[in-house]
């Protein structure tokens, strides 16, 4: 059990908990995750975890609400305790001084970026931070990512705010316009093949955190996994974070979509809970 | 241990054996273990084995000859002393046979259910000798357990004085449990350290509810709870504390009993299809996410023509749970033919009596999927027995151009397990094999770092469960002479 002690809102559907865990705050880096249970017979999912303070013995998640389980989640107030918490997870983010980086995120791979484009900044790189979204109300993080960031590049589908156009239009503006040595794509797997071919084109090494479904999260099931440069990974103990322009995303997209039909029959079933 | 023959001269031994022939004895007919109608219990997950009645306990022990040589014990890995207790069933002492289990099983309501009888201690009984069917020993020893638990006289065992030493153990399977059993009781301070949410390793995550009932367990870890051990959820050693720490925080010495739990799977061309799993990701998924039942936000695939590649107990596990969620065909798969099968022979009864399918001498060489990326069939090439191999088991060679396609829309990969990496990848210094097994001192279980001992699969990769527990207290009783000789 896992007390929440803080919690904010960044928009309506992405919130920020702040929660006790001693002994993770003092052992994460970034780019580990945790697993999170919500309830007796709650879903185990992975969060990554956003920041840490050892002094207080707290992390922090920032969560957005997708289906069942990341909305039970965000029904948990200041007080309450998380059923089961586990980590650190995975491996940690390689964070160097790269030199100019460009950080490309969307959709569920906001949240998750955000301690990315931090330790990145702290380590002295400069960060070019592309955040997309279909229109303007989905747009999550802004003003978060521009405190880590040398600069915002905000895109939506529809021009509804900042440019218009997709995740890749914004990168390859960047690169257009200055050398980048790095780039860095959280988001859904399409967007990150997108990216992926992107950057390849310009041989810029890039690198993706995989958002892969998981049970466990140690590396006892084998369902987070992906292939690799032609091998098969697990995602929970081999990554979350590995070389874009070897993941095969087209075999990562299929393995995604496996539960649609059971996730969506259970959203609808806890609609109609709440 | 017990003087045998001391004790077998004992007046009440000599008296009820003198109340029958020996020829009598082995000429009763072995119990018949009651058990659920095949097709009730193929829709639910009620336990399948039904357990004796006193009175069908009793007889049966009237079929042990009370053997001045047992060699029934030799088949058992940690000597229980198996004719004392099945003579107390025979007289009706059921708490009595119950403590006599206690002495050297720290779980025997769990081994009565699940170890392999018939290649153990039922395979040593002097009647196989006699050409008859040996005495029903695990069928007794659960009889004897679960009286017990009934009983509401659950004997904690005397627990000597705190001494206020620090001990941690890694891992809550069988290994870790009985470990921390025979800790306790000789006062040391215990903490047992898991890394998921239940405790229990692969009782609670891997043995279904339909072969070995969740509550079984929790009362033995509760009984150890009685015993003053605590348990830390959520905790893995390595990641979310280290060795260090544990030694920081004054742990003088530490169990591992990770287990083998990482899933092996065959390198072929479309195993990652969308329904193409792991045999652990299935059984977690049901066994301990609950899965199957409309409460739990764990989803999992109900399918309706289920392959399960192997011949297990793993394998067995999965085909009769995927026959329970709903499977109009549920298949074994396995490459050998059934006499190689390692599952439990029980476990291979009860499945053909579920009508699952046995397709043996069948290999699957690749998986064909739709354009959702579904698994729709699978390719499987036909084998003969050759030459014995390393195993000594005759190993499968492939017959040319004999291959067929079968449609599924399910496969669970039962192929084996291996060593967990975590405790040897994070602890430098210790010795690994090449399998990733974690090496020992065969006698005391001590690994090369004298403050770590090791037991169970982490140690022997896929095992059994009384081995872990064997390995479990062997590597108790040797850290406490360690201790004690430190404090000298
Ligand atoms: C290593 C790792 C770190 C993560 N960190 C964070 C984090 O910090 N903050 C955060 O909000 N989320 C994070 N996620 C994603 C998060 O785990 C999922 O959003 C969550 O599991 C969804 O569960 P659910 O039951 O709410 O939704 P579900 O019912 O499982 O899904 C709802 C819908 O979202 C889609 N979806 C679900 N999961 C994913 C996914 N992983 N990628 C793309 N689409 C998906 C499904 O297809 C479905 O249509 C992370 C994922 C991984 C693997
Ligand atoms: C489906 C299935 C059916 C089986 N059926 C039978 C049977 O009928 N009869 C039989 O005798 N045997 C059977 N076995 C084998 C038997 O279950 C194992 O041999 C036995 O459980 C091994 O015990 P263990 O204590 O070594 O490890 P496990 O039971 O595997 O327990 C290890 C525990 O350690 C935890 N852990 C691992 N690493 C860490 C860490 N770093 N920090 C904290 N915790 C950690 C794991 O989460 C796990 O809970 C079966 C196995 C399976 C999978
Ligand atoms: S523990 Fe297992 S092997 Fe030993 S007597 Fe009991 S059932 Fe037989
Ligand atoms: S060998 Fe068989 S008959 Fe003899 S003591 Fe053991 S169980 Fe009884
Ligand atoms: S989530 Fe189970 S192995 Fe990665």
């Amino acid at each position: 059990m896992n007390k929440i002690v803080g919690k904010e809102y960044f928009s309506e559907n992405v919130i920020k908990f702040e929660v006790e865990a001693p002994l993770i705050a003092k052992s994460r880096k970034a780019g580990h995750f945790v697993m999170v249970k919500v309830g007796a017979k709650g879903e185990r999912i992975p969060l990554t975890i956003a920041d840490a303070d050892i002094s207080k013995g707290t992390i922090t998640l920032v969560v957005q609400k997708m289906g069942v389980s990341s909305s039970k989640l965000a029904l948990l107030n200041i007080g309450d305790e998380i059923t089961d918490l586990v980590g650190p997870l995975g491996k940690a983010t390689h964070i160097e001084n790269f030199g100019t980086v460009v950080c490309a995120c969307g959709g569920v791979g906001t949240a998750p970026m955000l301690p990315i484009v931090d330790a990145l900044k702290k380590a002295g790189n400069k960060v070019i931070t592309v955040l997309a979204a279909r229109n303007k109300d989905l747009i999550i993080l802004e003003d978060q990512m521009k405190q880590h960031s040398d600069e915002v590049i905000v895109m939506t589908d529809d021009g509804s705010y900042g440019n218009k156009g997709l995740v890749t239009n914004g990168v390859e503006m960047v690169i257009n316009r200055e050398k980048v040595d790095m780039c860095v794509t959280i988001g859904p797997a399409v967007m990150m093949k997108f990216v992926s071919m992107l950057t390849k084109k310009y041989d810029i090494p890039t690198v993706a955190s995989l958002n892969t479904i998981m049970v466990d999260g140690t590396g006892m099931c084998g369902a987070c996994r992906v292939t690799v440069g032609g091998k098969v990974k697990f995602v929970c103990v081999d990554g979350p974070e590995f070389d874009a322009h070897l993941v095969d995303f087209d075999e990562m997209l299929m393995r995604l979509g496996g539960y649609k039909d059971i996730e969506r029959e259970e959203m609808e079933r806890f609609d109609c809970h709440v | 241990m017990p003087n045998l023959a001391e004790e077998r001269a004992q007046a009440w031994r000599e008296e009820l054996r003198n109340t029958m022939k020996a020829k009598e004895r082995t000429s009763l007919t072995r119990v018949h273990m009651p058990e659920l109608d095949a097709e009730y219990r193929s829709h639910n997950k009620e336990e399948v084995n039904l357990g004796l009645t006193s009175e069908m306990a009793m007889l049966e022990a009237k079929r042990c000859l009370d053997c001045a040589n047992p060699t029934c014990m030799d088949g058992c890995p940690v000597s229980i002393y198996i004719p004392k207790f099945v003579k107390q069933i025979e007289v009706g002492d059921f708490l009595g046979a119950a403590k006599t289990l206690k002495e050297t099983s720290a779980l025997p309501a769990v081994c009565g259910r699940v170890c392999p009888q018939e290649k153990q201690c039922e395979a040593q009984c002097i009647h196989v000798k006699m050409k008859k069917q040996p005495v029903a020993i695990g069928h007794l020893e659960r009889f004897a357990a679960d009286y017990e638990r009934e009983s509401g006289n659950i004997s904690v065992p005397e627990v000597a004085a705190p001494n206020g030493i620090k001990i941690a153990v890694v891992g809550s399977g069988p290994a870790g449990l009985s470990f921390a059993g025979d800790m306790a009781k000789l006062g040391y301070d215990v903490t047992v350290f898991e890394a998921l949410h239940e405790i229990g390793g692969v009782l609670k995550y891997g043995i279904p509810e339909f072969r070995l009932p969740n509550v079984i367990v929790d009362v033995e870890i509760d009984n150890l709870r009685s015993m003053g051990v605590k348990f830390v959820t959520n905790c893995i050693v390595g990641k979310t504390i280290t060795l260090e720490d544990l030694k920081e925080d004054g742990f003088e010495a530490m169990f591992v009993g990770s287990g083998a739990g990482l899933p092996r799977f065959m390198s072929i061309k479309g195993e990652n299809f969308v329904g193409v799993m792991s045999s652990n990701e299935y059984l977690t998924r049901v066994n301990l996410m609950d899965a199957a039942s409309s409460e739990s936000d764990t989803p999992v695939f109900k399918g309706k023509h289920v392959a399960v590649i192997g011949g297990g107990n793993t394998a067995m596990d999965s085909v009769r749970t995927a026959r329970r969620l709903g499977a109009d065909r549920a298949m074994i798969v396995y490459r050998r033919s059934e006499a190689e099968m390692p599952a439990r022979l029980e476990e291979i009864k009860h499945a053909k009596e579920e009508g699952i399918e046995f397709m043996n001498l069948r290999n699957p060489i690749e998986f064909i999927g739709n354009e959702q990326g579904r698994v729709t069939h699978m390719v499987l090439q036909e084998m003969e027995l050759g030459d014995p191999d390393a195993s000594g088991r005759r190993s499968p060679v492939e017959i040319p151009g004999r291959t067929e396609t079968i449609e599924v829309d399910e496969v669970i990969v039962s192929v084996g397990v291996s060593p967990n990496p975590l405790i040897p990848q994070t602890v430098g210094g210790l010795q690994i094999s090449k399998w990733g097994t974690i090496m020992v001192n065969q006698d005391t279980m001590q690994t090369d770092i004298p403050m770590l001992f090791a037991g169970g699969d982490i140690v022997r990769g896929g095992a059994t469960v009384i081995l872990a527990m064997g390995d479990g207290r062997k590597a108790a009783t040797a850290m406490h002479e360690w201790i004690q000789s430190q404090q000298k």
